[in-house]
């Protein structure tokens, strides 16, 4: 069977240091996995990897059953997978609505012309205001993205992310630097923005691994040591130890159910 | 720095370009002497070149040190295209041998862009720096094509003439010249409104993220960089036309600096900059060139306080007090302009004095070490003329900066008035 995305045997060095040690992941379409892990476990590293910044030194990926390793982050994205940033990367210089319109014309086959007039073109004009809505910026639409606060600017990274269409959403730490309370409205909008689409997101937050995700990932030292649904990966004595460090660090296992 | 967006109203629209019309056609009837001819002449040939530039460094943050490259090759081609019409080779019209400039600037474009376009930032910069030093030496060996020392010279009146237009009188090349400006800033206008114009403007602005939204920015780079070189070349072959004479001078580095500095001086952040850079450019090269061996000195120490102090070039000035106008709040501040205006002039006036001074010593020594500055009689090598210059500049210096507080703290206030009134127009 095909999945929507699967890694097998992924590999990274840089220089001498491993920093993914083979990693193997198979992910249905429709599924919400959430990727966790120590700091420095290959998370971040991860995503770069799927997603086309870094090529891997060996292994492979596929999209959907299509080869995706050694392709342009371009390449990939126009395939159906699209991701957000831990750092927010958006266009400062223009405004929401443009930022979310540049995310658009791709997608719709506008490709690089320049014989049509922006404002002629309805559909991605539509599509664009409809994202707007969706992340709520629509108040916001001709304020310039630098302008934003940190929390529009967060839902405007997710905008851009989701407004190409793809189906397979990587979101890396969306919920980084945000308040208790801004998380939990975030999270809310996450699950409604990618509404039957797959999603992989790595987090940090326990509250919202266990909020959002069919399945989790569990990353220590550049491997997958755990995947699976949260009741299993939460009693998976491995994890415990491997994550938690010792099985009996009663606080952390607190802090795993406390999220329940 | 100050950030809003120029909403473009369609009436508001229409009355802007037609008085943009107006202007081109009345210009010559206002200006009427021969030297304001052929300014008015190079003036429409360098907004072209400085708006193609922009749609470079403005819109796609690709700082280029070789556009002359483009323009002067694109003079070339069409000042050789003029002599086979003369020699009978050719029937094109004079009036599109622009075009036959433009293609050739594109197609150089494609040629060498294909080369600089591999790469951003100053890498990119690097590149077009190398290209244009290339072509410049090249200039020198390939004697047939660039002309030698001596460069291409042409007659425009050549081939046959339409309803008796011959292009020979300086007021015919002006419309012609006017006509091409005014399809040339509507096109270049028009392209910042397609979907590659505002990829563009993200390729500017953020890269990397336009690489996972599916455009390869190397390719959104490099067509920008074709269409820059088609405008640049139509401007090479107008100036052609114009001059009847293409020296190797023009692809030199000394205009690719000049379309940089210029683009740059007038204001690459919104587009209409270029075209205040293009006037300036021609009044800078044909009036202040006559007016002071200095010239270039006060144009480089001009840019220098332009790069501090408003990165924007004018026309960000231009908006940023629109912005103010249109909130009602100039008046608070015009004696402020005024007083920072007269205490500059003093400054000036003072620094001046002194650099003319320095001039003389260094270029006409021979004559004296006396000389007028602005009606008065100083001596170069006097205790007095020199101690009177500083005194004059020191005092300009000391009352600027005194204003020039004062100015600050009223332009703040005005600022967090205007925030203050849009937040109570949001809430209403």
């Amino acid at each position: 069977m095909t999945y929507a995305l699967e890694l097998k045997d992924l590999r990274k060095n840089f220089g001498k240091t491993e920093i993914i040690r083979g990693v193997n992941l198979a992910v249905l379409a429709g599924e919400r996995v959430a990727i966790i892990g120590p700091n420095g476990a290959g998370k971040s590293t991860l995503f770069n990897l799927i997603s086309g910044r870094f090529g891997p030194t060996s292994g492979q990926i596929f999209l959907n059953g299509k080869r995706i390793d050694h392709k342009e982050p371009y390449e990939i994205n126009r395939m159906g997978l699209s991701r957000s940033f831990q750092i927010t990367n958006i266009f400062p210089k223009l405004s929401v609505f443009e930022n979310l319109r540049c995310a658009v014309l791709w997608s719709l086959g506008y490709k690089y012309t320049f014989l049509k007039f922006l404002s002629g073109l309805k559909d991605a004009n539509d599509l664009a205001e409809k994202y707007m809505d969706m992340i709520r910026l629509d108040k916001k639409r001709d304020i310039l993205a630098m302008n934003l606060t940190y929390a529009e600017q967060r839902a405007l990274e997710i905008g851009i992310t989701i407004a190409g269409g793809a189906n397979v959403i990587l979101l890396d730490e969306p919920t980084a630097g945000m308040s208790k309370s801004e998380t939990t409205r975030f999270i809310s909008l996450i699950k409604n923005v990618t509404h039957g689409k797959t999603l992989l997101t790595v987090e940090h937050d326990m509250g919202v691994v266990f909020g959002l995700a069919d399945k989790i990932a569990v990353v220590v030292y550049g491997e997958v040591i755990a995947f699976d649904s949260p009741e299993a990966v939460r009693s998976n004595p491995k994890v415990q130890e491997a994550y938690l460090g010792t099985p009996s660090s009663e606080s952390a296992i607190h802090g795993l159910e406390g999220g329940h | 720095m100050a950030t809003y967006t120029f909403k473009p109203y369609n009436v508001g629209r229409w009355i802007i370009w037609g008085l943009f019309a107006l202007v081109l056609g009345l210009a010559p009837l206002v200006f009427t002497s021969n030297l304001s001819g052929t300014m008015l002449a190079q003036m429409g040939i360098a907004i072209i070149a400085c708006l193609s530039y922009n749609m470079l460094l403005g819109q796609g943050g690709m700082l280029s040190f070789g556009h002359a490259v483009y323009t002067g090759l694109g003079a070339f081609v069409a000042i050789h295209a003029l002599n086979a019409i003369t020699a009978g080779q050719s029937s094109v019209p004079v009036s599109l041998l622009p075009l036959v400039g433009g293609l050739a600037g594109m197609g150089f474009a494609v040629l060498l862009g294909f080369v600089t376009t591999k790469k951003s930032g100053t890498p990119f910069a690097m590149i077009t720096l190398g290209v244009a030093e290339l072509v410049f030496a090249m200039s020198l060996m390939f004697s047939d094509f660039f002309g030698g020392e001596a460069g291409i010279s042409a007659n425009r009146v050549a081939g046959t003439s339409v309803w008796g237009i011959t292009f020979g009188p300086q007021i015919q090349i002006y419309y012609l010249i006017a006509c091409y400006t005014f399809v040339c800033v509507a096109l270049m206008y028009a392209f910042t409104q397609t979907p590659l114009g505002r990829i563009l403007n993200a390729v500017r602005d953020n890269p990397e993220r336009v690489e996972f939204i599916g455009y390869n920015t190397q390719r959104v780079r490099y067509f920008a960089f074709i269409i820059a070189g088609f405008f640049a070349g139509v401007s090479g072959g107008l100036g052609a036309l114009n001059f009847e004479i293409v020296t190797a001078e023009v692809v030199g580095t000394g205009r690719s600096g000049g379309y940089l500095l210029f683009t740059f001086l007038g204001g690459a952040t919104f587009f209409f900059g270029p075209i205040i850079g293009g006037i300036l450019m021609v009044l800078a090269f044909v009036l202040l060139s006559e007016f002071t061996k200095a010239w270039l000195l006060y144009l480089g120490l001009l840019f220098l306080f332009m790069v501090m102090y408003a990165p924007g070039g004018i026309a960000s000035l231009i908006m940023m007090n629109l912005r103010v106008a249109s909130f009602g709040k100039l008046r608070q501040i015009w004696v402020s302009y005024v007083g920072l205006l007269l205490t500059a002039l003093v400054i000036l006036i003072g620094a001046a004095a002194m650099v003319e001074m320095v001039y003389h010593l260094q270029l006409n020594s021979a004559l004296g070490d006396n000389l007028k500055f602005m009606g008065v009689p100083l001596n170069a090598k006097g205790l007095d003329s020199w101690f009177g210059a500083s005194f004059v500049m020191l005092t300009g210096l000391g009352m600027f900066e005194l204003i020039r507080r004062q100015f600050l703290t009223e332009w703040s206030d005005i600022q967090i008035e205007i925030e203050k009134e849009i937040k109570r127009r949001e809430e209403a």
